[in-house]
């Protein structure tokens, strides 16, 4: 079995399989469950980014939905009421735009204790909340409607049209992709190596010579940015952003969502993602109280399955095989 | 919704309305109504008022609407915006239903008029009162059966310029609802001949007024105006009266700063607000509407009710004209937009941008009612800026 | 602004930090001797502003519902650690994040179903109903004297407990080493069940004495929980002397900002924090 922090065993195979899957689905036709895995394939790359700090460098973040509203912001501010937005312009400079935040955020966050950087960051986080929420800048609690998806075009000729939501769906399967990749290859260099390192053992990584901090704030600024790059997504596929995508709750869930699908491993959280998709869609189609059972769910997880849904299928193994117990 | 020992109350009224709408016995196939409203958290009870309202017209109706069978497909909006799109495309999409109805929260409101523009879906908005829904926002597919807070705001403005007041300060929570209330109002009170001293806001949904106090009583105004609503409003009215203000500068608002909110304390009377609706208005539908709404839920209706029951009547308006083919989407546009209601309210027809122009009533609160003064605005439409329809 | 203006609004910031620092102070306590990150205390607070809305109608005295409450939240608190929390001393703080997440989604729909989703008023009792005429034109409720009262009451308790008292010395001793507390036979369970419930209690008597101001509605624990993580946080994390400096600088500064700078008033504080932070990384204080 894998342990924590390590790269996860390889099984590429599973995640062709995975990502075949996810590129013939739009052959069914269903543009219900088209636009819902988008979504959730955006929400896959947010999961992913929070794993970054969570599962990787060890730092737990309640404040990540910031920087994936910051991302969706961009574009809304940016679209203009007659016209689409270039692709090309806003998408680099709402990944640029979280990534400072992040940055300037990770300056005052990184160097505390851990308990301290958990309410750090929901703190900070709620101050972008009430920037959007209540002032001229941000428009207001009502959020703010595009009237055009953004335009990639080069030259004359249209690279993406983004009306079509299949196009949006291999946007964004494209975007999960290549964010996988780049991740698993993150981990395996000498960086993520250092992260993991801090994450196991931060005073022996400085002992070692390693300027910690900088690393921190690194993997704070590039998650921020990945963040960002989800947020920017799912703006471009809804046409709408509203504070709420920066409140605390979101904050929450994707970090169940890493949870959920055990930390550490990228490809566990974007399963995450899907996991918590599904959840919420069976817990409420069960019951409007489907908040009680939510969080009775997650306390009882918490108490009797530690490590997660992830650790699971361990200890099932463990069960059947007589292993060593995760 | 069950509704005990009413039915035969209900099926005498279905009768009579029957014979008024000829399409009624002409049985279409089911129209299918997404209902997307909040049914938990803090507007639980307005999204089930609303419903109530609405239920209660097709229950009137044998069940029927403009002669359809009635289907419901039925979503908790939560009031969560971040939820707002994917629960707007769930109707739209997965249940495909011919008219998408809701919502209570503007930002949500936002998002499903969106979706549905995304969809040419039809949307009936029986609450959310953004001005930009049917201002730059505006469409043919849009129907709206509550109100705009200009209506009621601006109406304010001129009611308190003509009972003397020449200085005023507002106070709101500052978002869209609050800025939109406070913006009409000075429009009103400044055209009037009156000024408005200082804007003052705080951020929503926080409920520490006492500073904000502190400083009007520094200032002396002739009059107060605020917008608050729900928990923020009770308390409001609360502090508002114990820091003295009260007797000594009056207090106006939009007719939410008391509604709901409403217990008998000494704090609230005499508070003036402007609205669509009041307690006590002289006109036999209000009452028949109320004495059959007490009957089947044995609670008393509320604004919130009337804007349900009237987004039912609207629908049905549309639905009679093409006889339950909602694929005539023009034809039953047209009919909506020409519809002509008789409201508990009062008489309600729609303005271009597809909005309710009705009375605005001034009232004063007495106890737990919001009494009718007069009608300080009749047959008022919203200006329904930056809609070109 | 003239200078009576000034003070009475240096008064209502101070009111309003005292009552932050109500609810604070047993958050950090918490935090600093059981190492628990417990992001339900607001929704102590939730209960037990609907504890005295419920109780007070039911008895008609305000009083009664407290007393009541206290004694409910205390048993919730024992109750809490002993089921929950006391399996969470050797955790990670993320599953501390996580159950305590779980835990506010539980107590809030628990609320929905016992109580209702309105908004109710909690009347002030008769004999503090009144208000002392400051200004031609501003009077100031007597029950917001009273409450700053109680306050600095229950802050003045809270150090008498914690410097003079064997159970503060245990809790002190406790918060700096527990092996050595073990050693010295002292039960250090029963000195972490009756901390944690202290901290229930604390936040949930705020919310009680606070409720007739405050009125009670859903949701009212999360905006409180955020403001006392702030206080926390720029007091020190587990220093309830820090705690008492930050949450007044935490009133002064808001009720300022909104006077001085309306448009940032959602804010202000937020940028007071990064400055502390920038300053202190560890917070002002760093022990109890």
């Amino acid at each position: 079995m894998a342990l924590p922090g390590e790269p996860a065993t390889r099984r590429p195979w599973a995640i062709l399989a995975a990502g075949l899957a996810l590129a013939l689905f739009p052959l069914l036709d269903s543009p219900f469950y088209l636009e819902l895995i988008t979504k959730v394939m955006i929400l896959a790359i947010f999961a992913m980014s929070l794993d970054l700090l969570v599962g990787i460098t060890g730092l737990v973040s309640l404040g990540h939905a910031a920087y994936f509203g910051i991302g969706a912001y961009v574009l809304a501010l940016r679209t203009p009421r007659y016209d689409p937005a270039s692709f090309w312009t806003t998408l680099p400079l709402a990944v640029g735009l979280s990534a400072l935040a992040a940055f300037l955020v990770g300056i005052f966050v990184v160097r505390v204790k851990s308990t301290y950087f958990i309410m750090a960051t929901l703190a900070f986080a709620q101050m972008f909340y009430f920037l959007f929420h209540d002032t001229e800048f941000g428009r207001g609690s009502d959020g703010i409607t595009m009237n055009f998806k953004p335009a990639a075009a080069i030259g004359d000729l249209q690279v993406f049209d983004f009306g079509n939501p299949r196009t949006t769906y291999f946007v964004a399967l494209g975007a999960l992709a290549l964010v996988l990749g780049f991740l698993r290859f993150l981990l395996g260099s000498p960086f993520g190596r250092a992260l993991r390192g801090i994450k196991a053992n931060e005073q022996r990584m400085r002992s070692l010579g390693f300027r910690t901090y900088h690393y921190k704030l690194a993997s704070f600024t590039l998650a921020g940015a990945l963040a960002g790059l989800a947020g920017y997504l799912s703006a471009l596929q809804y046409g709408y952003v509203n504070p709420e995508l920066l409140s605390w709750h979101q904050s929450g869930n994707v970090l169940l969502m890493v949870i959920l699908g055990g930390p550490g491993t990228f490809t566990g959280a974007a399963l995450g993602a899907f996991g918590f998709a599904l959840l919420q869609e069976v817990f409420q189609a069960a019951t409007l109280r489907w908040q009680l059972l939510l969080g009775a769910t997650i306390v009882l997880l918490v108490l009797f399955v530690p490590g997660g849904l992830a650790s699971l299928r361990a200890r099932f193994r463990a069960a059947l095989v007589g292993g060593p117990r995760p | 919704m069950t509704m005990p020992r009413s039915s035969r109350l209900l099926a005498v009224l279905a009768a009579g309305a029957a014979l008024l709408l000829p399409a009624a016995t002409l049985a279409a196939s089911k129209v299918r109504v997404g209902l997307m409203l909040p049914y938990t958290g803090t507007y639980a009870g307005l999204g089930n008022n609303i419903t109530n309202g609405f239920k209660l017209f097709v229950e009137e109706n044998g069940g029927k609407l403009g002669g359809s069978e009635v289907e419901y497909f039925t979503v908790d909006d939560e009031s969560d915006p971040a939820k707002a799109p994917d629960n707007a495309s769930k109707l739209i999409k997965r249940d495909k239903v011919d008219v998408l109805v809701g919502t209570v929260h503007s930002g949500v409101a936002m998002a499903m008029a969106k979706v549905a523009r995304d969809n040419n879906s039809l949307l009936i908005n029986p609450n959310a009162g953004a001005a930009e829904l049917t201002g730059a926002l505006c469409s043919p597919n849009h129907f709206r059966t509550s109100f705009t807070m200009w209506q009621s705001s601006h109406t304010m403005g001129k009611v308190a310029a003509a009972q003397g007041k020449k200085t005023a300060v507002t106070f709101t929570w500052g978002y869209a609802a609050g800025n939109e209330a406070v913006e009409a109002f000075k429009e009103g009170f400044e055209a009037a001949g009156g000024k408005v001293v200082k804007a003052m806001t705080l951020p929503f949904p926080q409920v520490e007024f006492q500073s904000y106090l502190t400083e009007i009583a520094a200032l002396k105004p002739d009059m107060v105006f605020s917008f608050f609503s729900g928990g923020g409003a009770r308390k409001y009215l609360a502090d508002y009266a114990a820091a003295g203000l009260k007797a000594k500068i009056p207090l106006y608002g939009p007719g939410f700063l008391t509604e709901g909110v409403l217990d008998g304390s000494e704090a609230a009377q005499g508070v003036q607000t402007t609205l669509h609706y009041a307690d006590g208005l002289d006109n036999a539908k209000d009452k028949a509407f109320r004495a059959a709404y007490l009957k089947a839920f044995k609670a008393e209706p509320d604004v919130f009710s009337v804007q349900g029951y009237d987004a039912a009547q609207l629908l049905a308006a549309g639905l009679a004209a093409v006889k339950g083919d909602t694929s005539k989407r023009k034809e039953m546009i047209a009919a909506m937009e020409g519809a002509r209601l008789e409201s508990p309210r009062g008489k309600m027809s729609l303005s271009k941008a597809h909005n309710p122009v009705n009375d605005i009533y001034l009232r004063k609160v007495e106890g737990k009612l919001n009494k009718m003064v007069n009608v300080a605005a009749p047959a008022l439409a919203d200006p329904a800026r930056g809609c070109k329809m | 602004m003239d200078l009576a203006s000034l003070l009475i609004q240096l008064l209502n910031g101070v009111q309003y930090g005292l009552l932050l620092f109500l609810v604070a102070s047993g958050l950090t306590l918490v935090f600093g001797i059981m190492g628990i990150i417990n992001l339900a205390h607001g929704s102590f607070y939730m209960v037990g502003a609907y504890m005295a809305f419920v109780f007070a109608s039911a008895t008609g005295s305000l009083l009664a519902g407290v007393v009541l409450g206290i004694g409910l939240s205390v048993a919730l608190g024992m109750l809490l650690e002993w089921t929950l929390f006391a399996r969470l001393y050797q955790r990670d703080h993320l599953d501390q994040v996580l159950l305590t997440y779980g835990l506010i989604l539980v107590l809030e729909e628990l609320r929905s179903i016992l109580v209702d989703n309105d908004v109710h008023g909690v009347p002030v009792p008769p004999m503090l109903a009144g208000s002392i005429p400051l200004t031609a034109n501003l009077s100031y409720p007597v029950y917001r004297l009273f409450l700053s009262g109680v306050c600095l009451v229950i802050g003045g308790l809270m150090y008498l407990l914690i410097q003079r008292t064997r159970l503060g010395m245990m809790i002190r001793a406790g918060a700096s080493n527990r092996e050595m507390v073990q050693s010295l036979g002292l039960n250090i369970k029963l000195v972490y069940r009756l901390v944690f419930a202290l901290g229930v209690a604390l936040a949930a008597f705020a919310g009680m004495i606070a409720a007739p101001v405050s009125s009670v509605y859903p949701g009212m624990g999360t905006h409180v929980l955020i403001i006392c993580l702030v206080v926390v946080v720029m007091g020190g994390i587990g220093s309830v002397r820090g705690a008492l400096l930050a949450a007044l600088l935490i009133g002064i500064v808001d009720t300022f900002g909104r006077v001085f700078l309306p448009q940032a008033a959602g804010v202000v504080v937020y940028l007071v924090m990064a400055a502390v932070l920038l300053w202190r990384p560890e917070g002002l204080f760093r022990s109890i």
